[in-house]
């Protein structure tokens, strides 16, 4: 049986309703019943964009899950409807860049049959709920945080009073002792926790967000049981949706009111409408039997006595070195003995980041059926997850992914860069990003297990899709006199420490990129202490070094 | 005028300028700012009042005073301002408003779901489009819903526990 939530009689209606409703829309809009103005909020809350070339459709992936039959249902659609892949995003969501208009409807109508949709994937409401990707799986977690993620999205589905936000409203939630979430650069921010009593609740956060105003989050409340967290959340919103600035795009994100409320009386804001919900506050309450009803959804498969495979997977790795190193670099401790989870790498070295053709997604469902209880998760870093590998398994599943073309084996190495589509697809892009990520990466590739683990994040414009505020070495793209630049930061974190990442010097011109990023690497391997990663370094040493890489560079 | 049950009406209601006076008896709507300045002359004048307030006024400041109206107009100055949605929550559940609740301003077919759920009655929109385009039936798009608000029935969430399994079966 799949471990994950499974839709109920509700859930088909509801969503069959939503896709009849939006067949209508569009059917007004293509009958001129719908101005472009009107429309656009309506195709936008099922995430349909017009970008440069074509219509992109944005499909969510609830916190990054998926099941072997909706990535089948996936692929279905890149190959009907599409030019036959897809774009894995930050968001653990997927795009498709080249759709028709008229198609969407019959698009959604087939995702329906696979439990997927595009609700709110774009507009100013909840987006996407992201969350670990190794949920459920990972050996320093508390709980599963998918039980959780699965109710706040419910919750938020088509929510009546807060569809109509100042602007777009992300959440994610952490479970773990590693933010693997990036938490600290979300609207708001759950970690779940156990205080003294060995209650469960949250740490609730708020207001951090990275785009031409990167702030991390900062704490509301320590710790909110979970009884209350949807009341807190809905306290949290509430006081957002009357006080956020709609008078200017780009100050209206919660993080601006937060900066200008100052953290202490947004606080106090949430906390005396909190203290005055009363009935809401019920009727929003979960009870312990709720919980666990979904926390039954998620029980983990039946995992097999596996312990004795430790010994075959040894052998394997002392006999095939190509197989040892992408044990080393793809495969993640299991909290299971005798199970791995198998990170599969969407970077190789050449490719456009996050993309994935519908053969791929094919093979990747039916390898899940194989080994992996025919579940795959998608990562931040736009990579896919195995999350249930018997160790035995592995040295197959290596062999099949290989002919698949997804054995990359660079997991958190300097190929593994997060990019954004940039101006190859994007209207708001100022410079292309896909043609930088590719050309880095074909160049440290080469040099890549001598750096170890660094992550290069790249965004084509001051959205900053692809975080590069937060990445060891961050590039931005720019427009400057008509020409594409890229402006070059270091020392990002996007983990529990998390950080921002300082310029280094002027934006560079799109050819000099690579060598100017080898040289920041050159002086980062130069300064690093053992056992230091780019952020340790960063901290230690600050910036004026790596200024100094920069202007040489020059 | 538009109802939550998908009917047409003309509107009973006068909506008084500044400074324009109210006949005797007469079915008014005054504005937040002319209320403001005499509440009593208002309230002491027989004949039902209604009240158009600004999407900016904080309900915890004017809540306490929403039950001497018969009717509120919340305003959506454009459809994408949804400052009026928890307006609407915040008169119906935390202060116990129950007269008409109008919806007033850039009310468009697809946002109506989403008002009546947030506790609004009534709707000012354009009858000939709202006739043309069948906007009644956008009361029936979706029959149940995810997360409780001002209308009918308690949350799915709640609802399945009756029929979920507990434990892994």
């Amino acid at each position: 049986m799949l471990a994950l939530y499974r839709y109920d009689e509700f859930d088909r209606k509801f969503l069959e309703g939503r896709v009849a409703q939006y067949r209508d829309q569009v059917r007004r809009r293509l009958a001129g019943q719908l101005s472009e103005d009107e429309f656009r909020s309506l195709r936008l809350m099922n995430g349909l964009y017009l970008q440069l070339h074509a219509y992109m459709l944005r499909i969510s992936i609830p916190y990054g899950t998926l099941s072997s039959a909706k990535l089948r249902g996936l692929a279905e659609v890149a190959r009907r409807w599409d030019q036959g892949y897809g774009h894995f995003t930050t968001r653990q969501n997927i795009q498709f860049n080249w759709i028709r208009l008229e198609d969407t409807p019959d698009i959604l109508a087939h995702l329906a049959t696979v439990e997927l949709h595009g609700i709110q994937t774009s507009g100013n409401s909840f987006r996407n709920i992201t969350t670990d990707p190794f949920a459920g799986v990972a050996s320093d977690e508390i709980e599963d945080p998918r039980p959780y993620c699965e109710i706040v999205r419910q919750w938020a589905a088509l929510h009546p009073e807060f569809s109509f936000l100042p602007r777009k409203f992300k959440i994610a939630i952490s479970a773990a002792g590693e933010d693997r979430a990036a938490v600290m650069i979300h609207d708001l921010g759950l970690y779940l926790r156990r205080n003294d009593q060995g209650e469960i609740g949250f740490t609730v956060a708020v207001g951090g967000g990275l785009g031409r105003t990167p702030i991390l989050a900062q704490t509301v409340r320590d710790f909110v049981p979970r009884r209350d967290v949807l009341a807190y959340i809905t306290a949290c919103l509430r006081v957002y949706n009357q006080y956020g600035r709609r008078d200017n795009l780009f100050k209206s994100r919660i993080k601006i009111l937060v900066q200008s409320l100052g953290i202490e009386k947004y606080r106090q804001e949430v906390e005396t409408e909190f203290a005055a919900m009363g009935d809401e506050r019920e009727a929003l309450a979960l009870p312990d039997e709720a919980v666990a009803a979904m926390q039954a959804q998620f029980a983990p498969p039946a995992y097999a006595d596996a312990a004795g495979d430790k010994a075959a997977l040894l052998a394997a790795i002392a006999a095939e070195p190509e197989f040892a190193r992408w044990v080393e670099r793809n495969i993640r401790p299991h909290k299971q003995p005798g199970y791995s989870i198998v990170v599969i790498s969407l970077k190789p070295p050449g490719r456009p980041t996050g993309d994935c053709s519908a053969t791929q997604m094919n093979a990747i469902a039916d390898l899940a059926d194989a080994v992996s209880a025919g579940e795959i998760r998608v990562t931040h870093d736009q990579n896919l997850v195995l999350p249930y590998v018997r160790q035995g398994a592995l040295y197959d599943l290596w062999l099949r992914l290989g002919a698949a073309g997804l054995a990359t084996p660079n997991i958190g190495l300097a190929s593994d860069i997060i990019c954004c589509p940039g101006l190859d697809y994007c209207s708001l892009a100022a410079a292309r990003s896909i043609p930088i990520a590719q050309a880095l990466a074909m160049h440290l590739a080469k040099r890549e297990a001598e750096i170890g683990p660094l992550q290069i994040k790249i965004s084509g414009c001051i959205n900053a899709c692809g975080h590069h505020h937060v990445g060891h070495i961050g590039i931005l793209g720019l427009e400057k006199n008509g020409a594409e630049s890229y402006q070059i930061t270091v020392g990002g974190s996007d983990n529990a420490q998390a950080a921002l990442g300082g310029i280094v010097g002027p934006a560079v011109a799109a050819h000099e990129v690579t060598a100017t990023v080898d040289r920041l690497i050159d002086a980062y391997l130069r300064l690093r202490h053992e056992g230091e990663q780019f952020p340790d370094t960063y901290r230690r040493v600050g910036l004026a070094p790596f200024k100094e890489a920069h202007f040489v560079a020059r | 005028m538009l109802d939550r049950d998908g009917s047409f009406r003309p509107d009973a209601w006068r909506h008084l300028a500044d400074d324009e006076a109210p006949a005797a008896g007469e079915a008014v709507t005054v504005s937040f700012k002319r209320w403001q300045a005499e509440p009593e002359r208002w309230s002491d004048r027989t004949g039902p009042l209604g009240l158009r307030l600004p999407n900016d006024v904080p309900p915890a400041a004017f809540g306490p005073a929403a039950t001497r109206f018969a009717l509120i107009a919340l305003n959506f100055p454009r459809f994408i301002d949804g400052r009026a949605y928890s307006q609407a929550r915040l008169l119906r559940g935390r202060f116990g408003f129950k007269g008409e609740l109008r919806a007033a301003g850039n009310v468009l077919r697809d946002q109506l779901l989403f008002m009546v759920r947030c506790g609004f009655d009534s709707f000012e929109v354009d009858a000939d489009r709202a006739r043309a385009e069948d906007w009644p039936q956008a009361f029936r798009e979706f029959e149940q819903f995810y997360q409780p608000a001002a209308d009918r029935g308690e949350p799915i969430l709640r609802q399945r526990l009756r029929s979920w399994p507990t434990a892994a079966e």
